[in-house]
């Protein structure tokens, strides 16, 4: 039996993209996303949520491997947003990470053309806990002045990796990062850098 | 004292009132049925679905009816409503060399298989107003036709060119999704499909002058009428789930397949080259004209210099959409007062520039 | 229903047999569970039946089509001033009067906003009423007059006066979308300027209009830089509103629907307009206060009151005026 999808096709589909919006509008200020899904495990209600909302026949979706080792995983995304599943990160339009510490390098994604940098990969990260106010320090449209925001747990060499992201602008990945009942956003366009204490 | 304009809303219901006042005409007039206008009309309801791009000629015919007899009003409606249409999947291609023919009429031979079948043309007819029309009657049924032996079998022109290699194959089918211009922005260079989409809902004037101009010079093609056709041809679909196609019904298309300007070189041997129209309906003027400008608009595929409107592919399909023009074109009725405004400023300052620069020239002078 | 719910499905006004056509106008509930497929198609006359906007999807468009334009947003906002390619619907109102504004509102808009709607500035303008109307049909959400109030803003030509404020968005109606449209007609060519980041001749061509006139001539759709990168078409607004745009705590969201183009500005980001070190950008400016609340420093209608060449200037944003005479302030009233 598969888990239901959302309550309110409409009004879910639309708070789970305003609270997605909101958080690439203002980079790293945490937005609240309260899903109310219960997806199959590993799968988390926030990566279901985003999922859903934004995802179709029309966007192919690559799963990291803990979510494609679950079939469960794969066969509730296929029956509720209809959107072809990929093996290959640089066909993807959006990919989900249940594990941003083994997350492939990010240059392996879909980097969008010079013409069209829209057709990037947008990474979605699913965190234990996302806390602002602390970490990494992130400048760029949508930031007044300086924000700040910690990821639990951070990838390796994430800073080093996201630094080589923003210097092919306009060219780049956009991330939106879940955490239990919050998303944030770390769109190509932000500049981040290590937080000194 | 001046108060501020108000009452938008209220202007706007007395409009809308206004409009249905107008439409309906005189009372004492009877109403038009939309099955009067469907029968009666049938040409503009074609041309309404063509451009439209939705065949049902009940809707286009009420659309007709809302619109008090603008086309391009009706296309609007029917668009509006098209849009919100699910969709089930692509048909089957309909097979044209199997139409059921009204009318069949080739340029470039005297004879063929399955004969010239004149049928419903305003061709030969003398163009003098019929008053008798203007009293209701009956008209005489017209003469059933002799049979022919080949009736039932009318082969497309441009398929017997081919047979012998004188026309350029008709490209294959490579089972590629065929892209839908109304799903996905256009992404130029547009391949052939696409424009051919843009082209059969195109606005007829726009399509007819651009097609007129090649004749003319601005992008000759050599054109013969290899074949126009019109009838009834069978639509199928293939549910995924079945595998076999299932008959959706039956639908009045017009076919013209022009045959133009040949080409070959040292290498290959010269063979004609093809345009091609297709539309909803019975309109030979709206498929002719679009087998011109879908073979102009192969210059650059057939090595031909690109350098009248007919042929450039960005400047048609941008131009053709009635309704992408008639909105932009009458949008300027909207206010633009703010941006007036600033135009007024500048204008104003850039005079009192000029008259105060020419006095003091002229003072200088003095 | 699909199974996979990716097609929702909902009955249009016209074949709407067994719907209950008799919705009342801004009763438009919300629905847990999109409506059944649309009945079949009747043959004859019974289709013309009056319109009820009951039968639309929240806010008309359908899920897929929102979902689509929702992802164009994103993408929009990450890459900010760069242009994305949407499949625009055709709309049952007409290019040129809002259709990209509409499609971009209707994606954004949830049951809990307060829509403001302006044209030219002001909220009674037709095409304004019009659009807000639909709207308030079509999803039922409030609407309001007061830029303060508002959660969403749809404008043509205006900026209001009234600054906005964090968690505001403004969606602007958009008629050419591509600022080098007018120096290189084909979509094929800016494209690759874009790609480039080559402006040369947008500023080759406001120099040429200072060794005309002395002056830029551009008034309005005045181009400007976005976060160091693109350039971008403000949408027809007066110069007069670029200031508004640079660092706007609101999101700003922009839609063409005929040239099918949503592209966006985030809060707090550069939005530079182009100038020289020898001719810097410069707004409009008014020699008279508004008649009626005396405000200045804010964008004016001229009003002509006669053939005699007596005319008025008033607040060009009728909801700032208003509040403002709310407030006490009065203008002269009078004439110049």
């Amino acid at each position: 039996m598969l888990a239901p999808g959302f309550a309110d096709p409409v009004h879910d589909a639309q708070g789970t993209f305003r609270a997605v919006m909101d958080a690439l509008a203002r980079p790293g200020l945490p937005q609240r996303l309260e899903a109310g899904l219960n997806p199959p495990a590993p799968l988390t209600p926030e990566l279901a949520a985003i999922a859903l909302a934004l995802t179709d026949a029309d966007t192919p979706v690559w799963l990291d491997a803990g979510l494609a080792a679950v079939p469960e995983v794969a066969a509730y995304l296929r029956f509720h947003t209809g959107a072809p599943l990929t093996d290959s990160p640089a066909q993807a339009a959006f990919a989900l990470i249940r594990d941003p510490a083994r997350c492939p390098p990010l240059a392996r994604f879909a980097q969008g053309t010079p013409a069209y940098p829209d057709t990037a990969t947008t990474l979605v990260f699913a965190l234990d806990a996302l806390t602002s106010g602390e970490g990494l320090r992130l400048t760029g449209p949508g930031i007044d002045g300086t924000a700040r925001i910690a990821l639990a747990p951070q990838p390796d060499s994430f800073v080093a990796q996201l630094a080589a992201n923003r210097s092919g602008f306009p060219l780049g990945l956009d991330l939106i990062l879940t955490a239990p009942g919050r998303v944030a956003g770390l769109p190509r366009s932000t500049a981040v850098t290590e937080g000194r204490a | 004292m001046y108060v501020a304009v108000k009452g938008g809303e209220a202007a706007i219901d007395n409009a809308h009132r206004l409009l249905a006042e107008a439409r309906r005409g005189d009372p004492a007039v009877p109403e038009l049925t939309v099955a009067q206008i469907r029968e009666q009309m049938a040409l503009l309801v074609d041309r309404v679905m063509a451009e439209g791009s939705l065949y049902d000629p009940d809707l286009a015919a009420l659309a007709l009816k809302q619109a008090r007899g603008d086309v391009v009003e009706a296309v609007f409606l029917v668009r509006a409503y098209r849009t919100t249409l699910p969709r089930f999947g692509a048909s089957a291609p309909v097979d044209t060399g199997a139409m059921a023919v009204a009318r069949r009429v080739s340029a470039t031979f005297k004879d063929l298989p399955g004969g010239q079948v004149l049928g419903p043309t305003f061709d030969y007819t003398h163009r003098l107003i019929d008053f008798a029309l203007a009293a209701e009657g009956e008209t005489e049924p017209a003469a059933e036709a002799e049979p022919r032996d080949d009736a039932g079998t009318c082969p497309r022109v441009t398929d017997l060119l081919a047979q012998d290699g004188l026309i350029e194959p008709s490209p294959p089918d490579d089972g590629a999704p065929v892209g839908d211009l109304t799903r996905e922005p256009v992404d130029y260079p547009a391949d052939r499909a696409l424009r051919l989409q843009a082209l059969a809902r195109g606005d007829e004037g726009f399509v007819l002058g651009l097609g007129y101009s090649t004749q003319r010079g601005y992008g000759r093609t050599h054109p013969f009428v290899g074949e126009i056709r019109v009838g009834e041809v069978a639509v199928d679909f293939v549910p995924e789930e079945l595998g076999f196609p299932v008959p959706l019904g039956r639908i009045r298309l017009t076919e013209c397949q022009m045959v133009n300007q040949f080409k070959g070189s040292g290498t290959a041997p010269p063979q004609f080259t093809r345009g091609y129209g297709l539309t909803f309906g019975q309109s030979e003027r709206k498929a002719m004209a679009m087998a011109l400008v879908d073979r102009a608009l192969r210059a650059e595929e057939l090595g031909e210099p690109v350098a009248s409107p007919a042929q450039d592919q960005e400047f048609v399909l941008a131009h053709c959409d009635s309704l992408q023009a008639t909105g932009f074109v009458e949008h300027l009725k909207l206010p633009h007062y703010v941006d007036f405004q600033a135009e007024l400023e500048l204008v104003r300052r850039l005079r009192a520039e000029f008259f105060r620069d020419s006095d003091s020239v002229q003072e200088a002078a003095e | 229903m699909s199974a996979t719910g990716t097609h929702e499905l909902f009955p249009s006004p016209l074949r709407g047999g067994g719907r209950g056509g008799g919705g009342a106008e801004g009763t438009t509930e919300p629905r847990s569970a999109p409506p059944p497929p649309p009945a079949p198609p009747r043959k004859g006359e019974e289709r013309g039946r009056t319109p009820s906007e009951a039968g639309y999807n929240f806010a008309y468009l359908d899920e897929g089509t929102k979902r689509m334009i929702r992802r164009a947003i994103l993408k929009a906002i990450a890459v900010p001033g760069y242009q994305v390619p949407f499949a625009s619907r055709e709309m049952p109102m007409p290019y040129g009067w809002g259709t990209g504004g509409v499609q971009v509102t209707a994606a954004v808009l949830g049951r809990a906003d307060v829509l403001k709607v302006i044209d030219q500035g002001a909220d009674d303008t037709t095409n304004a009423v019009s659009i807000r109307r639909f709207f308030a049909r079509t999803s039922g959400v409030a609407t309001t007059t007061r830029t303060t109030e508002a959660t969403i803003i749809q404008t043509r030509h205006r900026i209001p006066e009234t600054p906005l404020r964090e968690g505001q968005i403004l969606v602007y109606q958009v008629p050419i979308p591509e600022p080098l449209r007018f120096l290189e007609p084909r979509e094929t060519e800016t494209r690759q300027l874009h790609a480039l980041a080559e402006y040369g001749s947008m500023h080759v061509k406001l120099y040429e209009d200072i060794s005309r006139h002395g002056h830029i001539a551009t008034t309005y759709a005045y181009p400007v830089e976005v976060a160091g990168r693109y350039v971008m078409d403000p949408s027809p607004t007066p110069k007069f509103d670029n200031p508004k745009m640079d660092h706007s705590p609101a999101l700003q969201l922009f839609g063409a629907g005929r040239e099918r183009r949503i592209y966006a500005v985030p809060p707090y980001t550069s939005v530079r307009s182009l100038d020289f070190e020898d001719h810097p950008f410069r707004v409009q400016r008014f020699e008279h206060p508004c008649a009626l609340c005396g405000a200045e420093g804010v964008y004016l209608d001229e009003m002509l009151l006669d053939d005699a060449g007596r005319r008025m200037f008033v607040c060009s944003d009728t909801d700032h005026c208003e509040g403002r005479r709310a407030d006490g302030h009065v203008g002269t009233g009078e004439a110049v």
